[in-house]
């Protein structure tokens, strides 16, 4: 963007950043690139509001006695803390930012196939995040962020109509997101880009679509009955007039359970680019790992009731949810296998994409195994609601989600700014990511093993906690270090970074084959794809003459 | 820009206006847009699918006070809103094959006689409602619903809470259906107005085509809550 550095360039190309400036060609662009860069400002401000009720969540939990905070506040805190994290900024994260911005890409599209829907998805991400915020600075609320029946509808005296109403709003964003994936990757491909050769994130954000654009609604419809509820006195979930609670676990766990795919998948989108790059190889298994994210979304619908096991559902459901809990393991092993079969005899590069990708495997693994724990009905009657639950699900959405989002954000960043991070600040970076994640985490593990439960803000009856209590807290603010650090380099690198090539990364995948930055419609012309995904070997082959072919 | 090129035209001149700059061809942007609202009605079908799953189960557990309750409701009403509907759904055809073979005076009399049986569906939804306002059958403070026999139960009456689960299913259900039907009375004022100004052709009819489709959808989800609320243990 800047002229004044170090490197001579020839007068800079026209491109989707400086195409246009000011306050309006952003706030009314239709250019599927910037909504993504208005995503990754909005989400990142979400993200450090959610970082910061979980710091004090953290400080609270230092010591065994309630003295930071009340009872009262810190259950908003925690509330929070989940909605901001869960719903601003998790599910958008990966296919509102690097989703939008690459898979019109990856594909050899020009844009999204409906461009207007894409903003229009934006605002009301925004609006419901303006909701969201006025609601946490009027009061907050405390039902925790799972909204449970009858305390949320007929108990609470805080903000639960707003913030239902806010995440409503923001859900509807999602669904258009989806909605335009799933349409885009249907009928925009280019000439030649078959399913087959599709690059795995594109698969990954197709199933993604799929479990934003069936489960979102009904998590829409069931805070809307919440609403009414609250408002009216309705009865649906009130045990006096005959309603059921456990109805409400059911429809909310039927979209809550899946939104942690929609969290994970695009993920493990990104490591499977990101590991066939840094190992220039094809990725092993392309098939398997392209349709275990299908059957992923399609499992992920049916394995909601293991939130529920000492709820009061029947045994024999939970015998069949506890089965098909463990039956999605499958194809999340079929993935983590794939890609560890990927590096096998590859070239490996320890890039910090690189880096955040091994990170990646290494925690999902064990977010994933430790979620066989409690797919096992005898273990998570001793565990259920206790900071067991809550390590495995870190695992899962900070380990494995945030890691594969900023191993993502490495990878394409050179494409997003046009400009080279900071390549050691980097690697350093993701050390200590992964080194203050497992200490805030693991000790987690430990503590709800020995019976810690979630959601107290005073153990001063079981002092012994506190020791991994101080470990937690400790790795919390390395881990806060971890995430400002590659904020504060990207921001940097926009001004000072040197230039990106084209392809920095010699990498296969038709975004790389636009200018880095590319221009607003990507492609000087439609590109018309011949070859498979990852080609690596291809790639790497050495140049020869080109030799006419003799028939 | 665009690879269906006619031989001798330039790429730019057989363009349409109606075709967006990141379209290859009409038919691409045609097939994106129908796809579009298939898509957006697989989410509408979840978002009512919430509503109806709590539904069939209050219904298993509390038949004879949702029986007791459905009583209550206007059948003839709801009978008349559900011929309304479907003969709305037939204008709606109608417009459609009017816009496809650019009969402009059909197509406006179609969408206007559309928008004019959505009115009338939601005139008689109106009259429903008030009538259960009167009757105190409303959830909340002022709800009654004392001594109503359960049918085919003689001497039984229905269980009050039981009955207000009924109608607090019946407002929402019913009540987001209305507000898909005013929204579509939207849609198709818009789509009034285009046709008026001649903007749709033979060649160019998509916003009719989706148009209409979601408009059947939301007939379709009437013709599924009129036996389900109206029509529970009714006998002549």
């Amino acid at each position: 963007m800047s002229m004044e550095s170090a490197i001579p360039q020839p007068v800079e190309r026209e491109n989707y950043l400086n195409k246009k400036y000011g306050v309006w060609s952003w706030l009314l662009t239709t250019d599927h690139k910037r909504i993504a860069l208005l995503y990754l400002i909005s989400i990142t401000f979400f993200f450090f509001i959610g970082g910061f009720f979980a710091l004090l969540i953290r400080l609270e939990l230092l010591t065994p006695a309630g003295d930071l905070v009340q009872a009262d506040t810190y259950n908003k805190l925690f509330t929070m803390h989940g909605m901001v994290m869960v719903f601003f900024f998790l599910i958008p994260s990966i296919p509102a930012v690097l989703g939008n911005f690459l898979v019109p890409m990856m594909i050899g599209a020009k844009d999204l196939a409906f461009p207007r829907i894409n903003l229009l998805s934006w605002y009301l991400y925004i609006i419901g995040g303006v909701m969201m915020l006025h609601c946490m600075l009027t009061g907050g609320v405390d039902t925790g962020w799972t909204f449970y029946a009858p305390f949320s509808t007929n108990y609470s005296n805080t903000k639960v109509v707003e913030a239902g109403l806010a995440i409503f709003v923001a859900g509807f964003s999602s669904i258009l997101t989806g909605l335009n994936f799933v349409v885009t990757i249907h009928r925009m491909r280019a000439p030649g880009l078959t399913w087959s050769r599709l690059p795995l994130f594109i698969w990954a954000h197709y199933a993604t679509s799929i479990i934003q654009l069936l489960g979102t609604p009904v998590l829409a419809v069931t805070l809307v009955m919440v609403a009414a509820e609250r408002a009216l006195h309705l009865g649906i979930f009130d045990p006096k007039l005959g309603g059921d609670p456990l109805l409400f676990q059911h429809l909310f766990w039927f979209y809550s359970h899946p939104a942690v795919y929609i969290m994970i998948l695009p993920s493990m989108g990104i490591i499977s680019e990101v590991i066939a790059c840094f190992s220039r190889k094809r990725i092993f298994g392309y098939s398997f790992v392209a349709f275990s994210s299908i059957a992923i979304a399609v499992f992920g619908f049916l394995v909601w009731a293991h939130h529920m096991f000492v709820a009061g559902t029947s045994v024999y459901a939970a015998l069949v949810f506890s089965f098909l809990s463990y039956a999605v393991a499958v194809p999340s092993a079929i993935k983590v296998f794939n890609w560890t079969a990927t590096l096998y005899k590859g070239s490996i590069h320890y890039d910090a994409p690189m880096l955040y990708a091994f990170g990646f495997i290494g925690l999902f693994t064990i977010g994933g195994l430790t979620g066989l724990f409690l797919a096992a009905l005898g273990i998570d009657v001793h565990v259920t609601d206790t900071y067991f639950v809550v390590a495995h699900f870190h695992y899962i959405m900070v380990g494995g989600a945030v890691m594969g989002y900023l191993g993502g954000m490495h990878f394409w960043w050179p494409k997003i700014s046009g400009r080279l991070y900071p390549e050691g600040w980097a690697r350093l970076a993701a050390l200590i990511v992964f080194f203050g994640f497992n200490l805030t985490f693991f000790p987690q593990f430990l503590l709800g093993y020995i019976g810690m439960p979630r959601r107290y803000y005073d153990y001063s009856h079981m002092p012994e906690f506190q020791v991994l209590n101080v470990l937690s807290t400790a790795g919390a603010t390395v881990l806060g270090v971890g995430y400002l650090l590659p904020m504060v380099y990207f921001l940097w690198s926009m001004r000072y970074g040197k230039p990106a090539s084209d392809n920095p990364w010699n990498a296969a995948g038709l975004e790389w084959k636009t200018a880095s930055p590319p221009t607003t419609f990507n492609f000087e012309e439609e590109p018309v794809v011949t070859w498979e995904a990852y080609n690596y070997e291809e790639l790497d082959a050495p140049r020869t003459e080109e030799v006419p072919i003799v028939r | 820009m665009s690879d269906s090129t006619v031989v001798g035209l330039h790429p730019q001149e057989q363009h349409r206006p109606e075709l967006l700059h990141h379209f290859a061809d009409e038919q691409q942007q045609r097939d994106a847009s129908s796809l579009g609202m298939w898509v957006f009605l697989a989410t509408e079908v979840m978002f009512f699918g919430g509503l109806f799953c709590a539904y069939l189960i209050y219904r298993h557990w509390y038949f004879g006070d949702f029986a007791a309750a459905s009583k209550s409701i206007n059948m003839a009403l709801g009978a008349t809103n559900t011929a309304v509907l479907i003969c709305s759904s037939l204008t709606v055809v109608l417009a459609v094959w009017a816009a496809q073979t650019a009969r402009r005076t059909l197509l406006i009399v179609s969408l206007a006689a559309t928008m004019l049986l959505g009115l009338t569906f939601l005139g008689i939804k109106g009259i429903e409602y008030k009538d259960k306002f009167d009757e105190r059958h409303v959830p909340g403070a002022f709800f009654s619903f004392e001594k109503e026999p359960i049918p085919g139960h003689p001497g039984q009456y229905a269980n009050p809470g039981h009955a207000q689960i009924f109608f607090a299913l019946y407002f929402v259900m019913t009540g987001l259906h209305a507000l898909h039907m005013i929204i579509g009375l939207g849609i198709f004022l818009w789509l009034l107005l285009a046709a008026w100004k001649g903007r749709f052709t033979p060649e160019y009819n998509t916003p009719i085509e989706i148009g209409g489709l979601y408009w059947h959808f939301v007939d379709i989800v009437w013709i599924y809550l009129f036996p389900l609320l109206y029509l529970i243990d009714r006998h002549p």
